[in-house]
């Protein structure tokens, strides 16, 4: 079983580059164009782990964040925060929502792939 | 791989570019709605996201600095004045030329480059300044890099998740996985703390590991697995071996994490349970629990429920929430026309059979020919649709120009302002990419002859401001697009002058004041008396008609002295079928498009009035039109003596009527354009051609150059101005 991710990001490049380096290191990708797609898609993909963008539209990565982690869905999974936001107090904001980890833009694929394994045991 | 994904990088640039034009002109505007602020941001976050993936190191630089004052006005902490505003709409035009350059090479100018960072500084707190882009974890790129130690070393590794740990997706077996990766790894769980099954609460955490790694990679890789619970378990990292080398690195580490509050190496203190901890006020800590295991936020993070925050706030959130864009589907420009081709061919492939079916002579086919009606109606519905696909708005057309404008202004020492005006309607793709380039120019023009120097301006009682309306429409099946500003106007006595000096017009012609307007569109005519750096580029105006002439639209000006001046462009809403009345001149086929007919009429030998040797007018309700043969403007042999039987009322765009002459009016159709560009070049008069249904080849006259070819002798001011030419 590949392990599934589910990629939230604004920027068609990031996308692109995420679905790449996802892809061609074994994961299966799946992505949504902003915050409130990520959501709504999250239940139909039941992703092992979610990559959120923080400044997006219809809904920022703290939103989306706390919608997943809230009641209603209540997910367990591994929310990595994958932005170019690098200022503590955002940091903060993020892990008290309850983000797993946080990886500032650009990234390499080799600490990309790294975080992912470090979340998800994903032997890739 | 990469080279699509960049190519992908570039075509979003030029959407955000475009967004966040727009959304700056309509800050400038007035509109300081937040959610326009927003946008912007996002828009140059994503380029700076974007360039950053790629190493784009220029214009990630200047994105950071020009997004962070955008921060800045979006917390409030900056006010969004007109000088701020003005910076803006610089930097992002310079945005966009570091976007070029970076996609088509080049270089920008480093001056101007410079004078923009300066500018956005001053609105930056030293403390954001120092801000760059560099990551600051272990996620980036610039993590420490690998020491270069090869010696195996024994680390001692004590790790105890505290209960928030567990809210945050971390699963402590897989932080194990990774560690041993890295060597030998031996794990010893801790389960002293575990109280007896009665007493055991389900959201505390009890269990506590002890690792044992043997591993010749350096402590910072070890640190790194951690990297995500830091502050969000008690850890411990010994080694048995340290050297210099490595305590530089941590020093580096440490400097990374910005965490002053002890070494996060071997001598790792335990971290103050929270309980003990006293209550600090967290929001005044800047350091961050990812990264710094401060005891304050510690507490904070044991203060805040996690889950009662999230529904608290998720309401809010939801109500943020708005509607999101309409579903849109990119597709490949060529596919768009292959389709067009194909209704194109289905259009005339309809004409065919309506003729071959009209041809049979088999009694009673009015049930086919009902069904021939459908199929008609079908295919223009299809055309219109796939017309509907190539027709985007003109707004980010309107938008480049608002920056043409700026850059016009500042050239000239002017003050100019664009306004735009239906800039929603739709026009043919290819129509907004030939247009960019004629565009630019009158509105170079305008800013540069056609505004007055401010203080001229305020001399005249206007506002030292100069406007300019840039505006689009849909005018019965044409596009209209206006360009008029508020200057002087035409200064028409110079204008002359020059068209004689330049001998373009005989020195004793006696013009109209459209006429001398229109001498603008000659060839060879520049009233700039020193070839300003600006708009005397060696482009006159006759470049610009040639261009929307060349897009079977056409030009005019108006003009009134002291008011200003505008031009009219009139453009087909597409360029591949239109409306066109076939007639036959001089025994051939011909199509005249229906959106220059204004009337027709069949002629009686007393409506026709001479006048000289070879000039006749037609005589309309009391009106005299003058009468242009087309045959004779084409050049074709008339047959003998038969007057021309129908006349064709055209108005050009100069509002001149005409009556084209023709032989007879067959039928009124939607036709095929086909160009006939590189079949056998500019023919004067033809536009293009089209098929007809029996296969034959029609040739699409244009009215207005047939006009101007002859025919009106003694009438048109070209043909005189050529004859002047030629003499």
């Amino acid at each position: 079983m590949k392990t599934k991710v589910l990629a939230i990001d604004d920027s068609r490049t990031i996308r692109n580059l995420l679905a790449a380096t996802l892809e061609e290191a074994g994961f299966e990708y799946h992505c949504a164009v902003d915050g409130r797609e990520g959501v709504d898609m999250y239940a139909g993909v039941a992703p092992d782990v979610v990559i959120t963008d923080i400044n997006m539209p219809n809904l920022d990565g703290f939103g989306v964040i706390e919608e997943l982690r809230g009641t209603d869905i209540n997910s367990k999974v591994p929310i990595l925060v994958l932005t170019t936001e690098s200022a503590p107090e955002m940091k903060a904001r993020a892990r008290d929502a309850g983000a797993t980890g946080w990886i500032t833009k650009p990234f390499d694929d080799q600490s990309l792939i790294f975080a992912l394994k470090r979340v998800t045991g994903a032997v890739a | 791989m990469s080279g699509s994904i960049q190519d992908t990088f570039f075509e979003e640039c030029e959407e955000l570019l475009e967004a966040m034009d727009e959304g700056l002109t309509a800050v400038e505007g007035g509109d300081h709605d937040p959610e326009i602020v927003n946008a912007v941001f996002r828009a140059v976050h994503s380029i700076k996201g974007g360039a950053g993936a790629f190493g784009l190191d220029e214009l990630v630089g200047f994105a950071h600095k020009f997004e962070t004052v955008f921060d800045e006005v979006r917390s409030n902490k900056v006010q969004l004045d007109t000088k701020l505003i003005q910076l803006l709409l610089r930097c992002s035009d310079h945005l966009a030329d570091l976007v070029a350059v970076a996609r088509d090479g080049g270089s920008t100018d480093e001056e101007h480059h410079d004078t923009l960072i300066a500018g956005l500084e001053e609105y930056l707190d030293e403390e954001e300044e120092e801000l760059t882009f560099e990551p600051m974890g272990l996620g980036g790129p610039a993590a420490p890099p690998p020491l270069a130690i090869e010696s195996e070393k024994n680390y001692t590794i004590r790790f105890q998740p505290l209960k928030e740990m567990f809210g945050t997706g971390n699963e402590p077996f897989f932080l194990f996985q990774a560690l041993s990766e890295l060597g030998d790894l031996k794990v010893v769980l801790d389960e002293s703390e575990l109280p007896g099954f009665d007493s055991m609460d389900m959201a505390e955490s009890y269990l506590a590991w002890d690792l044992e790694l043997t591993s010749s990679e350096p402590q910072s890789r070890v640190e790194a697995v951690f990297e995500f619970v830091e502050g969000l378990c008690e850890l411990s990292i010994a080694s048995d071996k340290d050297d210099e080398e490595e305590a530089a690195a941590l020093e580096a580490l440490n400097a990374a994490f910005g965490a002053d509050a002890g070494p996060l190496g071997s001598g790792l203190p335990e971290v103050t349970p929270p309980a003990a901890a006293p209550a600090e006020a967290p929001e005044t800590d800047t350091s961050g629990p990812f990264e710094a295991p401060a005891p304050a936020e510690e507490v904070k993070v044991a203060e805040a429920e996690p889950v009662e925050q999230a529904e608290a706030a998720s309401p809010e959130a939801a109500k943020k929430e708005q509607r999101g864009p309409k579903p849109t589907l990119r597709v490949e420009l060529e596919r768009v026309d292959r389709l067009i081709n194909a209704v194109g061919e289905l259009i005339i492939n309809h004409s065919m059979l309506a003729q071959q079916i009209a041809n049979l002579n088999a009694g009673d086919m009015r049930d086919v020919e009902t069904e021939l009606e459908g199929f008609k109606n079908l295919a223009r519905d299809i055309q219109e649709g796939v017309m509907a696909i190539r027709a985007q708005p003109v707004k980010p057309l309107f938008q480049r120009m608002a920056r043409i404008v700026r850059e016009a202004s500042s050239a000239t020492e002017k003050q100019a302002k664009l306004i735009n005006e239906g800039e929603n309607t739709e026009v043919d793709k290819t129509v907004i990419e030939r247009l960019s380039d004629p565009l630019t120019h009158i509105l170079r023009n305008a800013v540069d002859h056609g505004l007055e120097k401010p203080e001229d301006r305020e001399a005249a009682g206007k506002s030292r401001v100069g406007e300019i309306r840039l505006s689009a429409s849909h005018r019965s099946g044409s596009v209209c697009i206006e360009i008029k500003d508020d200057g002087a106007g035409i200064n028409r006595p110079k204008v002359k002058q020059i068209a004689i000096e330049k001998g373009l017009i005989p020195e004793n012609a006696e013009l109209t004041d459209s006429e001398i307007d229109n001498l603008l569109f000659l060839p060879g005519f520049s009233t700039a008396k020193e070839v300003s750096n600006l708009s005397g580029r060696g482009v006159g105006m006759d470049v610009v008609k040639n261009a929307v002439t060349g897009l079977g639209g056409r030009i005019s000006i108006t003009s009134t002295p002291g008011k200003g001046s505008t031009f009219t462009i009139i453009l087909p809403l597409t360029l591949a079928v239109m409306d066109g009345m076939v007639v036959s001149v001089g025994g051939q086929t011909m199509v005249v498009p229906i959106t220059s007919i204004v009337e027709t009429m069949r002629g009686s030998d007393d409506m026709i009035n001479s006048l000289g040797a070879d000039g006749t007018l037609l005589s309309i309700r009391g009106n005299f039109v003058p009468i242009c043969d087309v045959a004779g403007a084409l050049g074709l042999m008339k047959p003998d003596d038969q007057p021309p039987g129908v006349y064709l009322l055209v108005e050009t765009e100069t509002g001149q009527r005409s009556a084209l002459a023709v032989d007879d009016i067959h039928d009124q159709r939607q036709v095929v354009i086909k160009s006939l560009d590189g079949v056998c070049g500019n023919i004067p008069g033809v536009a293009a051609a089209t098929i007809l249904g029996d296969g034959k080849i029609a040739m699409i006259l244009d009215p207005e150059s047939i006009i101007s070819a002859g025919g009106t002798a003694g009438f048109d001011t070209e043909r005189r101005m050529s004859n002047a030419i030629a003499s």
